[in-house]
């Protein structure tokens, strides 16, 4: 079954919620016992109306707030699709939740009020849609019915929303507009009688019609998760290199580059489990042999030897930060980026975004929790990457705190 | 030789998440229960290694309550696929006073599970157990990562998670952490199923339809057991049922069902409206249960 990853993003107040639980419900996902469960906490917090945010804010503390903290998963299915729904908050203090959720995302829903319009949370949302290159992006103006379905309010929408987008460096986004009411089910699972002026489709229409795999298509990169190297007698000289695949198919027989060695050689066998095949799309996970005997690790990358990355001992890359401490000048951080790990120093900020996201950038000595900004980076050793915008899989890595351990950032080169 | 490998979305990403969990810690461990679930982790994890054997062991925290037919699947799985099987028993636990047995009508061992579970990481030094719990099955595991980080108390500090970003999972750990990890988090209790189906995978044969001993409690079915407290109103009358969530005796209901075959189970989880944890007695204690038990260092 196709699967399609989708981020949502937004506050209680937009109908986020109410959006997914239409969905779920629409689709008949939500089973009798969990629709029972929400009618019980419904009634217990004295709502006369059926509130889905019981259902995916899965913590005591959210529930208790009445907000969604992290990014919870739904799931949910049609005869065509297996999706999953990374739901995040769209407040400013959860903007690397945002990212997080974007992060998987194949498509994502931006989520307007009819009556309010274009909000600064509008623009957060659609920066990240932007920075993450998020192919497909729904505009939902919702709340159609408080508005009395008004053709013009949803054109004025659309209207503030296209000078946004004409800001945008992604050209390719493809970003559409669907007059909804999450309450009333309008345009959701099904087209809309009370809006006949618009001849879109339903948001769910335009999901199922997605076909997120063959699109994109990148430079090949193979990282290397693992050497399998069985110790039976049948397989003596056996040395599988295990990995997924990235941007592009792998064909047996393709000359590939060992990446930091440079070495080359052609791939030999691509294995699944016990069965050996021609060619193996992105997205596999596989393993595959080489012709030659040459020094393959975890960490390495391999490429087709035509499609070689840079290398450099610097980098510079647009980095979300998700740590309470600080990013400053002169920390060390480990970069993760693919399976490799290096030595990280931050060299300068050149810049920082504009919490508002007007696309005004200021300046700043350190990065803070949820910020966004350009980082300089010096690397221990030479590094082989792509820039985001032309690979996502060689072009983003992660910061972990050398002390902590944690996750303290991302960043997307470039 | 087949021409293109027709890619499962779920597969690969599990067995991606495998491959992870070798190559960044030291000492992982699959946490294997009987049910279909880590059934399905051990043939990920076949496929994710092939052609080597699976590089780590499997642990059964074994509650003592077990239907039968689980533990005779699992040996016969182990001995089959040359598997390395660790079990440790709640009874140890109870009998050296480190927990208490629960007495009563609501009576269960699914709580102790976890000292016993505890003792045996710290036993043999696993940084990483690998577990089948799913982000559908319950609100608090949907807000589980993949890599979930335990402190030493093995307790989950879900406010203060690491984020997730792309594929690049984040394993590195103090001494004394551990980490759990759910490779199927993105699966749906159909998707297993699917796989099931699609794979041929061997499962016990509670999960088919059966005669069983039954009676009923809160509109549940529960199983007619020593292991399981009766009040002597509940009347115990023979029922065809099967199983769609195992646990142990204690805290898994039966649902009233005539599927004999997987291909009849699936089309029965298409329609049915009650949800796979609608017969876990554990779960009704309270809204957050799962969320409480997980902080506790609950699988």
């Amino acid at each position: 079954m196709e699967v399609l990853k989708i981020a949502t993003a937004g506050s209680v107040d937009d109908g986020k919620s109410t959006l997914i639980g239409r969905l779920l419900y629409d689709t008949k996902s939500l089973t009798d016992d969990k629709l029972e469960a929400i009618e019980r906490s419904s009634k217990k917090k004295g709502y006369d109306y059926l509130d889905f945010s019981l259902a995916t804010d899965g913590l005591v503390a959210e529930r208790e707030q009445g907000i969604t903290i992290d990014v919870a998963h739904i799931y949910f299915s049609t005869k065509k699709k297996s999706y999953i729904i990374a739901d995040t908050p769209g407040h400013v203090e959860y903007t690397r939740n945002m990212v997080t959720g974007a992060s998987q995302a194949q498509a994502s829903i931006i989520l307007i009020d009819a009556r309010k319009g274009v909000i600064e949370q509008t623009y957060r949302h659609f920066f990240i849609n932007n920075l993450l290159r998020v192919k497909h992006v729904i505009v939902a103006v919702n709340k159609m019915d408080l508005v009395d379905y008004d053709q013009q309010v949803f054109e004025d929408i659309k209207a503030d929303f296209e000078k946004l987008n004409a800001q945008s460096s992604y050209e390719e986004q493809d970003v559409t507009f669907i007059p909804i009411s999450a309450l009333k089910g309008d345009n959701v699972a099904e087209k809309s009688d009370a809006m006949p002026w618009y001849t879109g489709e339903s948001v769910l229409a335009f999901l199922e019609a997605l076909n997120p795999e063959q699109e994109e298509l990148t430079a090949m990169r193979f990282p290397v998760q693992t050497v399998i190297r069985p110790k039976k007698d049948e397989f003596h000289d056996y040395r599988g290199y295990a990995g997924k695949i990235y941007g592009n198919s792998l064909k047996v027989g393709d000359a590939v580059t060992v990446l930091p060695s440079l070495t080359s050689s052609k791939i030999k066998t691509i294995e699944f489990f016990d069965k050996q095949y021609e060619e193996a799309i992105a997205g596999s996970s596989v393993t595959i042999t080489l012709e030659d005997d040459i020094n393959v690790t975890r960490g390495d990358i391999l490429v087709k030897s035509n499609e070689v990355p840079q290398s450099a001992k610097t980098l510079t890359a647009s980095v979300c930060w998700m740590d309470g401490k600080a990013l400053v000048p002169g920390a060390k951080y480990e970069i993760q980026h693919n399976t490799n790990r290096v030595l990280a120093k931050i060299d300068s900020i050149e810049s920082i975004i504009a919490t508002d996201y007007s696309g005004e950038d200021v300046a700043g000595t350190q990065l803070t929790l949820n910020e966004i900004g350009k980082v300089n980076f010096k690397l221990s050793k030479n590094l082989f990457y792509d820039n985001y915008a032309d690979n996502k899989a060689g072009g983003s890595f992660i910061l972990i705190d050398t002390q902590s351990n944690t996750t303290a950032g991302v960043g997307f080169i470039g | 030789m087949s021409k293109i490998l027709k890619t499962n979305a779920l597969e690969s990403e599990a067995i991606y998440i495998f491959r992870e969990v070798v190559a960044q810690f030291e000492n992982p461990v699959l946490l294997f229960s009987g049910g279909k679930d880590s059934i399905t982790l051990v043939r990920l994890a076949q496929k994710a290694f092939y052609p080597g054997k699976i590089p780590f062991p499997l642990l059964h925290v074994d509650t003592g309550h077990n239907f039968p037919e689980t533990i005779e699947f699992r040996d016969k799985l182990v001995e089959e696929l040359g598997l390395n099987l660790i079990v440790r028993h709640v009874q140890d636990a109870i009998d050296e006073g480190k927990v208490t047995e629960e007495t009563g009508k609501y009576s269960s061992r699914n709580m102790l599970q976890t000292t016993t579970l505890l003792d045996a990481i710290e036993e043999f030094k696993f940084d990483a157990c690998i577990g089948g719990a799913r982000r559908d099955e319950e609100k608090a595991r949907a807000k589980e990562r993949i890599f979930s980080v335990r402190d030493d108390f093995g307790q989950w500090d879900e406010k203060n998670q690491r984020p997730e970003l792309f594929d690049l999972l984040n394993g590195k750990i103090e001494i004394g952490q551990n980490v759990r990890v759910f490779p199927i988090s993105n699966w749906t209790e159909l998707d297993v199923w699917s796989y099931i189906e699609q794979e041929q995978i061997e499962i016990p044969s509670i999960y088919f339809s059966h005669k069983r001993k039954t009676f009923v409690r809160d509109g549940l079915i529960w199983s007619a057991s020593k292991y399981v407290y009766r009040e002597e109103d509940e009347e115990v009358l023979e029922r065809i049922v099967r199983f769609r969530t195992v646990g142990d005796m204690t805290c898994t209901a039966a649902v009233e069902s005539e599927a004999d075959t997987i291909a009849r189970i699936v089309s029965e989880i298409k329609t049915s409206t009650i949800s796979e944890r609608g017969a876990r007695i554990d779960d009704k204690r309270s809204e957050a249960a799962m969320e409480k038990r997980k902080q506790q260092g609950y699988f």
